[in-house]
């Protein structure tokens, strides 16, 4: 097994391909632009946020009671409500649906979560393969790579990478580049899969305690495709997508796409409450790390979110080193707020991938405090001895240096005059400062210096 | 114990302090001075097309031609002709032939040109993403503002289904350019009366 | 009023022009200005990385050196931002707490607190802004253009007052330029893309100079713009505004 890249070292090899970065970069600002207009376009923006926020704030703090209600309501409608504690159990869960009904046509609309838990994968391995038809991960499933966005799966691709790709698979003309073509030749091939499948797996965007009931968003309608379609329907969530009342949807269906694409809201916006007649429905509830995530008082607040990506194109890092970069289900921002959680070791890069610059937390439609999140699972990673010893060495020293007015006094005057003296001591390949950036010039006297020289008498 | 009894016991203890709902204002929501206008408008700018009419006449009339002229055609409209039943027993396949579909919605979201369209108004769950082209009729009058008017208007668990669609299918996943037409209709067409 | 001058280690070991502009500055407008000299860092440098739990001693020295003053000036976004924010000293914890509530940047003293109207400077030159995160997002010295709110920012209000300057600003008002503490040389090749992206933009608008006030992005973008050979010269507000120049 080859080794996972750091987001740094992933980052590197990204951007040694500037143009490509700047065209990745500018795609992805645009998306951030829309989602400007969007938002500019509602006076209420602010108080919409700040709706939103209370009510996942609230809704974490009654998260068990949502959840009783909700599966009492869904069960007196007709679905089959199972609960996994965690990815293993959830795929175990669906190939036992699977195997049951001896199902052989499997569709699957976009789920984050089943990313997460590596359905698709483990399936596989049991000779089991699923139709993702969701286009952009349909492409990026052909190409046997992961999504790089979570609402833009393959937001990393160029319309010839997609033309290439549907030519190998669906046999389109080669070096037909034209997304409409080959938007159309996916239709095609898509809707023989939808009309002849027996199992429908969706993922679910909020869940309405007070109904039983859950809502999906595409603006494909391929979830739709197959869940009427198939005759048993699955849909998977993580715990923390109830909300309390159907009222509530309105507030979020409002900032959903706005914040995710920038239009108004998704084409369909399906709310399912019972099983067609004749249909199977189950919800397969997951945990996953999340009840963990919960008794974390700095880190719950992450719960709260929608998975809208709009922290993702906001990102001025995310932008230029792509989402395989974050070597997650879930890249960006938010990722590196919940994947510690989850596995600290390996996810040890992820909030050290940021300058923590706040645009994030701006742009987060229930006000995740993403950025002051990333500070303090710094913080956490340390103490729990998950970055390197020359990091450490190195800040270490730094700490003791100024906390000692006359050993920094010291230590600033002499590294000033090394580099006077002797410039090719930092002045080297050996510097990561110096790559590609000039050191600032070393003047003879410090302020303090100065300060004393001219102004204390 | 089961993950059922694991999760929930590890929620109650993880959960933090009980903090209150906030009350949402629909009065502090953006207002249109012509929401109709702005309905329109909107459809418009998602793809969709937004046509006012006096009366169903002429929809009538259009839908006998096709019928006519042996066209797929599906009607749930009970004021342009008869309204077709049997699709609740359709398969998909035989969905999928399916040339237009014509609907009736409950009612108008201006803010996002969407629609609400129960099962009930349906026939078949299938349909109104299966078609090629949509064709649906709303009341002008059922046009409410935003989407806080909408849900104190429509009852999300009377039925088994319902959906907010706004304008034909859509994707932007090759690179960016925005294809109208991807898996469900492509073409929507809503008649205002 | 008595204020107690806060020159960031890095503008005193390398950019001692800066603290003077900030001191005259401040003594223009009638400020009784001291500058304790055992003063160090601020703790940002650590605390960011990871620790905080090895800023204790550099939180007490800066304690000791600030308390008392009416209000902690300093010419920096960031360290301000993170005083605010972080600073404690369990020993003395209601100076610190004084200290955290009176600390500001420049800018933000300026146009707040001493509520300057006018200067009687002059920089003749195209200038670009660039507005540093950590005083926009953290201490709220200019508008974010993520949030729908009315715009503002004092350092513009400022450079307004400057005869002669004709102020530009990027087409990403308010994007990172990559700096981000030691994140600049950890990622150094996403931090260094960043800022040669920010230079673009300064670059597209035909600037002679970039202003800020945070010194860190201008030191980060200084060393792109000399290792490229560029003829822009990175400039802090403070030297502007004291007619330095």
């Amino acid at each position: 097994m080859s080794k996972v890249l750091t987001h740094a070292e992933a980052a590197e090899q990204f951007i040694a391909d500037e143009p490509r970065t700047d065209w990745h970069n500018d795609t992805l600002w645009f998306v951030r632009q829309k989602r400007d207009k969007a938002a500019h376009g509602l006076p209420e923006w602010e108080q919409l946020r700040e709706w939103a926020s209370q009510i996942k704030n609230h809704t974490l703090s009654n998260l068990d009671q949502y959840l009783v209600e909700f599966e009492k309501n869904a069960i007196a409608n007709g679905i089959t409500v199972h609960w996994a504690a965690n990815g293993e159990e959830h795929n175990r869960i669906i190939y036992d649906i699977i195997q049951k009904n001896k199902i052989q046509k499997i569709v699957k609309s976009k789920s984050m979560l089943t990313e997460e838990c590596g359905m698709n994968e483990f399936l596989h391995g049991k000779g089991i393969d699923i139709v993702d038809t969701d286009l952009g991960e349909r492409i990026v499933q052909f190409r046997k790579e992961p999504p790089s966005h979570i609402v833009l799966p393959a937001i990393h691709l160029k319309k010839k990478d997609v033309s290439d790709t549907f030519h190998e698979h669906l046999h389109t003309e080669k070096g037909n580049n034209d997304p409409q073509y080959l938007t159309e030749a996916a239709r095609q091939h898509l809707r023989k899969k939808f009309v002849e499948s027996e199992l429908a797996i969706t993922g679910v965007n909020f869940a309405v305690a007070e109904t039983g009931g859950f809502v999906v968003c595409t603006n494909e309608g391929n979830a739709d495709m197959g869940t009427h379609a198939a005759k048993i329907h699955i849909a998977c969530m993580g715990f923390e997508k109830i909300i309390p009342k159907a009222e509530h949807l309105a507030v979020f269906l409002r900032l959903l796409a706005r914040s995710a694409t920038g239009q108004p809201i998704t084409t369909y916006s399906s709310h399912f409450q019972k099983p067609r007649e004749g249909q199977e429905m189950h919800l397969v509830i997951v945990d996953n790390g999340r009840t963990k995530q919960l008794g974390r008082a700095d880190f719950r607040n992450s719960l709260k979110c929608i998975r809208c990506a709009a922290c993702f194109n906001t990102c001025p890092v995310y932008r230029r080193s792509g989402g395989h970069s974050y070597h997650t289900a879930v890249a960006g921002p938010i990722g590196s707020i919940l994947n510690p959680n989850i596995d600290m070791r390996a996810n040890a890069d992820l909030p050290f991938a940021s300058t923590l610059c706040g645009s994030c937390s701006n742009v987060c439609p229930v006000k995740i405090d993403i950025h002051e999140q990333l500070w303090k699972w710094r913080q956490v990673l340390v103490a729990e001895g998950y970055v390197d010893t020359t990091k450490k060495i190195g800040l270490k020293g730094m700490a003791f240096v100024l906390a000692h007015p006359a050993i920094y006094r010291f230590a600033g005057r002499a590294g000033r005059a090394v580099m006077r003296l002797f410039p090719f001591v930092l002045n080297n390949k050996l510097n990561p400062w110096y790559k590609q950036r000039e050191m600032p010039a070393p003047p003879k006297q410090s302020f303090r210096d100065w300060y004393i020289k001219n102004i204390k008498s | 114990m089961s993950a059922r009894e694991d999760i929930l016991k590890a929620i109650t203890a993880n959960k933090p302090a009980l903090v209150e709902l906030p009350v949402i204002d629909s009065a502090k929501v953006i207002q249109y001075n012509d929401i109709v206008q702005q309905f329109k408008t909107v459809l418009q700018s998602i793809g969709g097309t937004a046509i006012e009419l006096t009366d169903l006449d002429a929809l009538k009339t259009e839908l006998e031609a096709k019928k006519a002229a042996g066209e797929v055609v599906v009607n749930r409209i009970a004021e342009i002709g008869t309204v077709d039943n049997s699709i609740a027993a359709l398969t998909a396949t035989e969905l999928a032939a399916v040339e237009v579909a014509y609907l009736k919605a409950t009612l108008g979201v201006a803010e996002n040109g969407s629609v609400w369209l129960y099962e009930s108004q349906m026939g078949n769950r299938l349909l109104p993403f299966i078609c090629q082209h949509l064709v649906i009729v709303i009341d002008r009058n059922s046009i409410v503002t935003t989407m806080h008017h909408a849900y104190k208007q429509v009852d999300t668990a009377k039925e088994g289904f319902g959906v907010f669609l706004a304008g034909p299918s859509k994707t932007a996943d090759i690179e960016q350019s925005l294809v109208i037409g991807a898996h469900g209709a492509r073409s929507l067409i809503v008649y205002i009366v | 009023m008595k204020v107690g001058l806060f020159i960031p280690c890095y503008i005193d070991q390398f950019y001692p022009q800066i603290g003077i502009a900030t001191l005259e500055l401040l003594e223009k407008f009638g400020c009784d200005v001291s500058f304790p000299l055992n003063q160090t860092c601020c703790g940002q440098p650590m605390a960011n990385s990871g620790f905080a739990s090895l800023s204790k001693d550099c939180d007490k020295n800066f304690v000791a050196n600030f308390r008392g003053f009416d209000y902690v000036v300093g010419p920096s976004g960031s360290c301000v931002l993170h005083l605010k924010e972080h600073l404690k000293d369990d020993q003395f914890p209601g100076e610190a707490e004084h200290i955290r509530k009176h600390v500001y940047e420049l800018t933000e003293f300026l146009v707040d607190i001493l509520k300057v109207e006018q200067l009687d400077v002059s920089f003749p030159h195209k200038v670009g802004l660039h507005t540093s995160c950590h005083g926009q997002r953290g201490l709220h010295v200019a508008s974010m253009s993520e949030l729908v709110a009315p715009e503002f920012s004092k350092p513009e209000k400022l450079l307004s007052m400057v005869k002669g300057l004709q102020l530009s600003k990027p087409a990403r008002p308010d994007e990172c330029c990559g700096f981000g503490g030691t994140f600049c040389v950890f990622e150094e090749a996403v931090s260094v893309k960043m800022g040669k992206d920010r230079i673009a933009e300064h670059e597209a608008n035909g600037v002679e100079y970039i202003t800020g006030y945070d010194e860190s992005c201008l030191m980060h973008l200084e060393g792109i713009l000399k290792r490229d050979g560029s003829r822009i010269k990175a400039i802090h507000i403070a030297e502007i505004l004291n007619g330095n120049a």
